[in-house]
Formats: C-alpha cells, structure tokens, sequence
C-alpha cells in the first residue's frame, strides 16, 4: 500500500505513457491542483478518485492539453505537450479519447456523423470503411441498429454516454479518458458503461485514465487508485494526492479521509454542517 | 487551448481589496479582454487563410445567416422606407419641396439608414444567436470534444460564421436598400399623392453610385464585427443559463456599439476620401 508521493512499482508495467510532473492549475484566484507528480504506464487503467472540486475533471484535462498547466509539465509519449505546435498537438490528440461527464456530442449532427467525425474530419478513410467503421462501434456499445439517424437530444443519458464512447473509439486510441462515465446513470447502465469500459481495455489494449466517484466502477475497472484531496482542505504542505495504489488497499488505509469517502461517510462534515448552521 | 489566468496573489480575496486595488483589477481586466478579443480575431483571420472551411460546414451557416434573416431584414428596410416617407412629407411639403422627397429618402435609406438598421437587425438575430449556440457549446463541453477530436475550434466554428456574416451582410444590406426604396417610394407616391416622375427624377440626380458602394463597403465591417464579437462571447461565456444569457446579450451590446462606432469612423474616412478625389461633387437637394 502507498500514499501520495511514492507510486507503487506496478506489476508488468509498461513503459510511461503519460507523466505529470509538478503540475499546477489556478484559475484567477483559485488553487484546483498543486504540485501533482504522476506517471501512468501503458496498458493499466487508473481511477482518479475524490471530492467533487478537488481538481480530477481539471486533471484530466490537463492530460490531453484541452487547459495549459499554471505550473509544470505534462508529458505524453516522453514530449513534453507544451512544446508541440498547433499541428502536432491536433495529431496527439487523435492519440486519445475522451468520453466527457455529459457526454459533449455535437447537438446539430445525427449520431453517425457524431461518430464520424473523427475519422472525417482528419480524412482517414473513404465513405464506405467509414460507414463500416461507425456501425462498428455503435454494435461494439451495444446500441440498436436504427439511432444512427437521431439526433443526441432524443436519446437517452445512457445512449448518449454509449455514443460518445463510440465517437472515442472511432480513432482507435491508445489512451481512454474518462470523465465520470456513470455519474447520472441508474445501476444497471452503469454496470454497462463499467463493462464497456472493460471490454475496451481488454479487446483494444488501451491505458486508461478514470475520473469517478463511484466505487462500483474503480474495483471493477481500475489497476490502480489515486485520490485527490480538495486543497481548500490541506495545510499548504500537505500533498494533494492522498493515495496511489492498488484499489484493495483502499477499505484499510491508515489514512481516515481515504476510509471515509471509500465508504461515504459523512464523518467530521456533518459536525461542520452543524456548526455553520448554529453559527 | 484555453489558458489560465497568471497566478495571483493567494491570500487576497475580492472582498479584502481596497478601492484603489480593486480599480486596478478591473482595468487589467478590461485590457486582457481587449487584448483577448484581438487575439481571438486574429486566430480568426489567421485561419481562414490558412484552410478554408468545407463546403457542408459552410452551408448551415450560410443558411441560417443569410437565408433565415430575408424577411427579418425585408420588412425593416420596408418599414425605414415608409417611415422617413411619412415623416419627412410634412416638413418638405410646407417648404413647396414635396418633389425632392425621393432624394433625402433614398440618400439616407442607402448610405446610412439601411446598413445600420440592418446590421442592427441582424447582431440581435444572428449575433445573439451564434453567441448563445457557442455559449452553450462551450458549457456542455462540446467545443473541448472538437479539441480533443483534434479538430480546431475557431477553424471548425467561427471561419463559417465570419465568412457567412462577412459576405451576407453586405448583400441583406442591399436589400434592405432596396425594400427601402421600395417602401419610401410607395408611400411618398401612392398615400402622400407626390409627383412620381419628379421623385424618381430628383433621386437619381441626387444618389449615386458611390453613395450605394459607401453604405455597402460598411456592411462588410459590420458583418465582421458582429461575427467577431458574437463568437468571441459564446466561446467566453461562464458556465449555466445565466453565463449563456449574459453573453448573447453581450454579443448584442458589443455589436451595436461596434457597429455605431464603425459608422463614424468610416463615414468620416470615406467623406475624406470622397471629397479630396471628387471636390465638386457635394450637391445640393
């Protein structure tokens, strides 16, 4: 079991694939990240764990350049993302997919261009393979022949979420982010978009990065757990990552805040509700 | 990519500031969003030269622009037309100039009043709506999807709506010119019972050519203006309702501020220029 600044060594860990070293992020007057040092190997999937507003969504940002870091590096494939032009940084990224919290698929288009776009808009295949390419990946998300006409807004939460998985997969990515994929789901869905998330990490041997709070989803899919704390909470010399390490060993962490949000325990925060409410 | 703000200092909370500080805050704020519009423009333009946008991104725009505002931006020049006709009569009647109606109708139709009623027309239509639909783009995260599909924003979303913008609004522009015209001539001749040879004869003496060029060599600036200004607010625009409200809004406010200011500074440099090439032309109605 580890805590904070020393990664476990991984078993058949593969080489670096993404690394952030000392990074730091500050909107205006607010602090999300402070000096985050993380390397991911190929091949494991990572859950990133926490208190909502504790930096996961930004961190994972971070990852694929979408925000630029206040401090520090984000390396991808040993280059430094920073130091990439225009061009070169719309390549990597192809390098990635994304499934964002809601989604994010383009309102206007029907879900094939959705899951088309990729490939379309970078020129990799002609109309045939890529019509073959997207009905691919809508079967590999389990939906239904027949949706490709809609639109994003007459399907529902669970559909979307397949669809944007799709629209991900459709580049064949090497690395998977993903920004709470069951968060507003019922159980069962759930469980889909967790085993999809599996099926993915075994059938296409992608690394992934999970951003959730849902506990369900980091014993089924993760390797390996990192947890931030909210920084509003630390003392200023406390490291922000409060765990990394295997997900078994989160339930008996010395550590009480780990035990604590493991096990939605309110704890010392009711105490808190209470004294502002006398207050 | 977006970037974040430079760190600031960590202890100082907005409410903790002193006047004098807090003035200086909200200076460097106006700059960095100035400086932020220019850069914004300037990608813009950057990009439209670099690789225009395909012909099937191109169309929606096209057509929701220029298409969809034809009867808006009709019926306003229409309506600038008879009202200058109605109001105008009365005073050039009791002068005896009824005849010459045709003349301030059209001069002020063509080379003021239509391009900034219409530009006007258009910023709260088509502005307020790019603003909100990038707006709301930008909050459901799609404009960071199209990032990370490797696909540029500003290429993929705001070179149609520029280009749209900058070659339709000259052409509603004319249009609305010409419902004007239209509409100023029918009232003036048909309802107020003036000289229908003699309006026409007095408009074609007094508006030219250049006098139609002028007001449409403006609309280019302001379809650039409002294209502009409107995306720059939808790709900004905070998160929530509220976030996407109050950028269409800033859309519409900036551009008709951009629009007004545009007016007079073009007016005045195309005066300059017109005159010192041509000295005799000023004539009078």
């Amino acid at each position: 079991m580890s805590t904070g600044t020393s990664p476990p060594p991984q078993a058949n860990a593969g080489a670096p694939v993404i690394e952030l070293i000392g990074l730091s992020m500050r909107f205006r007057q607010q602090q999300v990240l402070r000096d985050i040092d993380l390397t991911i190997h190929r091949g494991e999937t990572v859950a990133v764990i926490g208190e909502s507003g504790c930096g996961k969504t930004v961190m994972l940002k971070l990852m694929i350049a979408l925000l630029k870091p206040t401090v520090g590096t984000v390396r991808f494939d040993g280059r430094d993302m920073a130091t990439l032009a225009e061009h070169e940084l719309s390549m990597t990224r192809l390098r990635f997919g994304f499934l964002f919290q809601m989604a994010a698929l383009f309102d206007s288009l029907t879900i094939f261009d959705n899951v088309a776009f990729g490939p379309r808009e970078h020129n990799l295949y002609d109309q045939a393979t890529l019509e073959r390419v997207v009905f691919e990946r809508l079967q590999e998300v389990g939906l239904p022949a027949g949706l490709e006409q809609k639109k994003p807004a007459e399907l529902s939460g669970g559909q979307r979420k397949r669809v944007g998985m799709a629209r991900a997969l459709a580049l064949n990515p090497e690395v998977m982010l993903y920004d709470e994929p069951t968060t507003g789901l019922d159980p069962i869905m759930s469980d889909v978009i967790n085993e999809l998330i599996l099926q993915t990490q075994r059938t296409k041997k992608t690394t992934g990065v999970v951003v959730t709070h849902d506990m369900k989803t980091v014993t089924k899919v993760a390797d390996r757990v990192v947890m931030l704390y909210p920084l509003t909470r630390l003392e200023p010399d406390e490291p922000q990552m409060i765990y990394d390490g295997p997900p078994d060993g989160l339930d008996e962490h010395p550590d009480p805040r780990v035990r604590q949000f493991v096990r939605g325990e309110a704890g010392e925060r009711l105490k808190e509700l209470n004294t502002r409410r006398h207050k | 990519m977006a970037v974040a703000s430079p760190p600031g200092p960590a202890s100082a909370s907005p409410s903790g500031l002193s006047p004098v500080h807090r003035l200086g805050e909200q200076a460097f704020d106006v700059v960095a969003e100035v400086g932020e519009a220019a850069y914004f423009s300037a990608l813009t333009i950057g990009w439209m030269f670099r690789k225009l946008p395909r012909w099937s991104v191109m169309v929606p725009s096209l057509y929701s622009i220029g298409v969809s505002s034809v009867p808006v931006v009709a019926i306003t020049g229409t309506f600038i037309g008879m009202v200058l006709a109605v109001q105008a009569h009365s005073q050039f009647a009791l002068m005896g100039l009824a005849t010459r109606l045709g003349s301030v109708i059209n001069i002020s139709l063509v080379k003021e009043l239509g391009p900034v009623l219409a530009a006007t027309m258009l910023a709260g239509r088509v502005g307020s709506a790019m603003s909100a639909e990038l707006g709301t783009m930008r909050v459901t995260e799609q404009i960071d999807a199209l990032s990370a599909l490797g696909t540029n924003p500003i290429h993929y979303l705001v070179v149609p709506r520029f280009l749209a913008c900058f070659l339709l609004i000259p052409l509603l522009t004319l249009m609305a010119d010409f419902m004007g015209v239209i509409g100023g001539a029918v009232v003036s001749t048909q309802l107020l019972m003036v000289d229908s040879y003699a309006y026409w004869q007095h408009s074609r003496e007094y508006v030219g050519s250049a006098d139609l060029f002028a007001g449409v060599f403006k609309s280019f600036f302001f379809g650039a203006a409002i294209a502009l200004i409107s995306c720059q607010r939808g790709f900004n625009s905070r998160a929530g309702a509220e976030g996407v409200g109050q950028a269409a809004t800033e859309a519409f406010v900036y551009s008709f501020i951009a629009i007004l200011f545009l007016d007079f500074v073009i007016g005045i440099a195309w005066n300059g220029v017109y005159y010192a090439l041509w000295p005799s032309s000023q004539t009078l109605l």
